[in-house]
């Protein structure tokens, strides 16, 4: 038997546990958005101190006045932005189609298929740049000025590759082996297509893992460095790494290094908060277990 | 009109033969039960005929039409399955008009439909409800509810009671029962209950191995089972089967006998034996009755359980075979007693030694 002192003292102890770790990953973000407010030779000297995680001293947004003046950050927030959500929500669609497909659906060859598929999950991305960018250099499109070739300095560029990948449709397939397979068979016998037994059944359950899928995918997308520094020569395809080179020019303005930080973390915030609400309403709403 | 045909239907995996040419007749508007021990590939047939499992070889026609290669939605069969499989992100309503949906029903069709078959199943008041607030009997409901909507020529089922307790299956046992009656269509149900299969049945199909062992009404094969394994199957406690040594043949009868039967002159139906060949006597516990000393077979008492309605008694023959006989309730032996029974010789049935 336990005490009701025992079980107070182990819920104290989970407690401050919890809070540790919470603010083991907060106190980065407090002292990034409080150096963003001092000038350089304060944040240097506040550093090595508490005061670092505090706003103190001479306080002001100096910093990001001189950021938006080194760089257009806006445009790259955008180009951010833009760039992860198109990618986040085509590979949604994308991916668990194909995870369907692959799971539910009888046809030849889709054994090999996956496989195959999976072997890409051990590629790194590096190894594949080169010549992705040979291909990317000569592909055709088809804009409003009748065809074109080349997909350099696009928004499609940095895009398109990233729609499809192993891990996300391997995420899917994982996923949906799980699912009940007689509710789909119920599905099929009540006479719905595969569009609609995707649609009104599988999407509907899903919700976990899209947004796992879905997490996932920004992260990577928001975080992307080298291929879009291979493939945007102009300024106005950047997206925010890229955009983080022009605070390290000659002399580091480390407050304002910490300013454009600062702004470029607040989609991020939003994306996370945003999924959690959705993400739990998903697993409210589904209640499979009965 | 829905009939539905099954010649020489066959499944295989690979290299493992599940359905091993099948030949079912099921006439329109007939209850049809699937029964057989556990992996005889009852559900295996069953979702070949749904179009969930493709055929092999052989063929199936559903109201005089070919649909061996039809996927499931054109076959116009409606299945429920043993785990419901009811849609957990619907309500109860939008479950049952699923299919009703997927056609494109008008909103006031499918309002009508889904509100007569709530009211054939009694579940009017369940259907704003998600299927996680059902009890395991509603959820049943929610899955017949929804294949009856679509009011299709054939329903399959699958094990639809198995995951409910005893009382709550009888019940809805005989609301299936009912709903038969009231909707006239042909249905195919599954079972491994043979209760369901002799309450249930028009015609019954015993299965094992991926063979049909027997088909007839559910009187026919109890009276009249055509080999061991049928005998066995069906009707609780299942059949005693004695060893026994054919003495003489005359005509359609047989004498025969072993160490704890005195010679009895049995019918031997459409088998053949000739004098010396083993054989197996069935006696079903229900047709045993205590015979005033020395009665046809002797024993000693090794078991009784009162049942209420009856008394099972267990015992033990002078060869050291037991046999399980249905007594009276008022019945009572100590064990170790001396007991002696009588039956009519023609409700005993000879089979071929195996
Ligand atoms: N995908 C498969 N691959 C290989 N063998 C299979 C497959 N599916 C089923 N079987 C085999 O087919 C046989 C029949 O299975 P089935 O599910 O039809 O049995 P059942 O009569 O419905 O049994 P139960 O009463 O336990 O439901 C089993 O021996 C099973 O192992
Ligand atoms: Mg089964």
């Amino acid at each position: 038997m336990i005490s009701a002192d025992t079980q107070g003292l182990r819920l104290a102890t989970r407690y401050a546990v919890l809070v540790l770790i919470a603010l083991i990953f907060v106190f980065p973000l407090v002292f990034m958005v409080m150096s963003s407010l001092k000038p350089d030779q304060q944040l240097l000297q506040d550093s090595g101190s508490l005061r670092a995680f505090l706003p103190v001293g001479d306080i002001s947004l100096d910093n990001y006045a001189a950021a938006f003046q080194r760089a257009p950050v806006w445009t790259f927030v955008f180009n951010s932005v833009l760039i992860t959500g198109v990618t986040v929500v085509l590979s949604l669609v994308v991916c668990s189609a194909a995870g369907f497909a692959f799971v539910f659906v009888r046809w030849k060859g889709r054994e090999t298929l996956l496989a195959i598929l999976l072997a890409t999950l051990i590629l790194p991305f590096e190894t594949i740049a080169i010549p992705l960018l040979l291909m990317a250099a000569n592909l055709p499109w088809l804009g409003l000025d009748g065809i074109s070739w080349g997909w350099m300095n696009s928004y499609r560029i940095q895009i398109v590759p990233f729609i499809a990948d192993g891990l996300t449709v391997f995420l899917f397939v994982q996923y949906f082996k799980d699912l009940p397979g007689e509710l789909i068979e119920a599905a099929r016998v009540e006479g719905a297509s595969w569009a609609q037994i995707y649609r009104k059944v599988v999407m509907p359950l899903s919700g976990p893992i899209l947004a796992t899928a879905a997490i996932l995918k920004f992260l990577v997308m928001y975080n992307q460095y080298l291929w879009p520094l291979m493939v945007t020569q102009e300024e106005g395809y950047r997206p925010v790494m890229v955009g983080l080179q022009y605070f390290f020019q000659l002399n580091v303005a480390w407050g304002e290094v910490m300013a454009y930080l600062s702004l470029i973390t607040v989609p991020v915030l939003a994306f996370y908060l945003y999924l959690q609400k959705s993400f739990i309403a998903s697993i409210a709403s589904t209640g499979v277990k009965g | 009109m829905a009939r539905i045909q099954l010649k020489d239907l066959r499944k295989s995996y690979g290299n493992a033969h599940v359905i091993k040419g099948v030949d079912i007749d099921i006439e329109d508007g007939e209850f049809c039960v699937f029964v057989g021990p556990s992996g005889c590939g009852k559900s295996t047939l069953l979702r070949m005929i749904a179009g969930l499992e493709d055929i092999t070889s052989g063929s199936l026609t559903i109201a005089e039409r070919r649909v061996n290669d039809l996927p499931p939605a054109q076959r116009g069969v409606a299945m429920v399955f043993q785990s419901y499989a009811i849609f957990p992100h619907m309500t109860v309503r939008e479950n049952v008009a699923f299919g009703l949906t997927i056609a494109g029903a008008s909103k006031a069709e499918k309002a009508a439909k889904v509100a007569e078959a709530a009211r054939i199943l009694q579940m009017e008041h369940l259907l704003d409800r998600r299927p996680s607030q059902l009890s395991g009997g509603q959820r049943q409901r929610v899955a017949i509810g929804r294949a009856i909507v679509r009011q299709p020529k054939v329903f399959l089922f699958d094990e639809p009671l198995s995951n409910l307790d005893a009382a709550l299956r009888m019940d809805m046992r005989m609301e299936i029962g009912k709903l038969h009656k009231a909707l006239g269509a042909t249905m195919i149900y599954v079972t491994h209950d043979q209760v369901e299969a002799m309450t249930l049945a028009d015609k019954i199909v015993v299965l094992k191995d991926g063979q049909v062992m027997q088909i007839g009404t559910p009187m026919e094969l109890y009276q009249n089972p055509a080999n061991l394994f049928v005998a066995g199957f069906l009707g609780a406690p299942s059949m005693n089967f004695l060893k026994v040594t054919v003495q003489a043949v005359n005509g359609n009868t047989a004498l025969v006998s072993n160490a704890a039967l005195d010679p009895v002159e049995v019918s031997t139906r459409s088998a053949s034996f000739k004098a010396g060949d083993a054989a197996i006597l069935g006696l079903r516990p229900q047709y045993l009755s205590i015979a005033e000393a020395p009665g046809r077979l002797q024993g000693t008492v090794a078991l009784t359980e009162r049942l209420g309605a009856e008394t099972m008694v267990e015992v033990k023959l002078k060869d050291d075979s037991s046999l399980i006989a249905a007594l009276p309730q008022d019945v009572v032996f100590p064990v170790g007693a001396q007991v002696a029974f009588d039956f009519a010789a023609d409700k005993a049935h000879l089979f071929a030694a195996p």
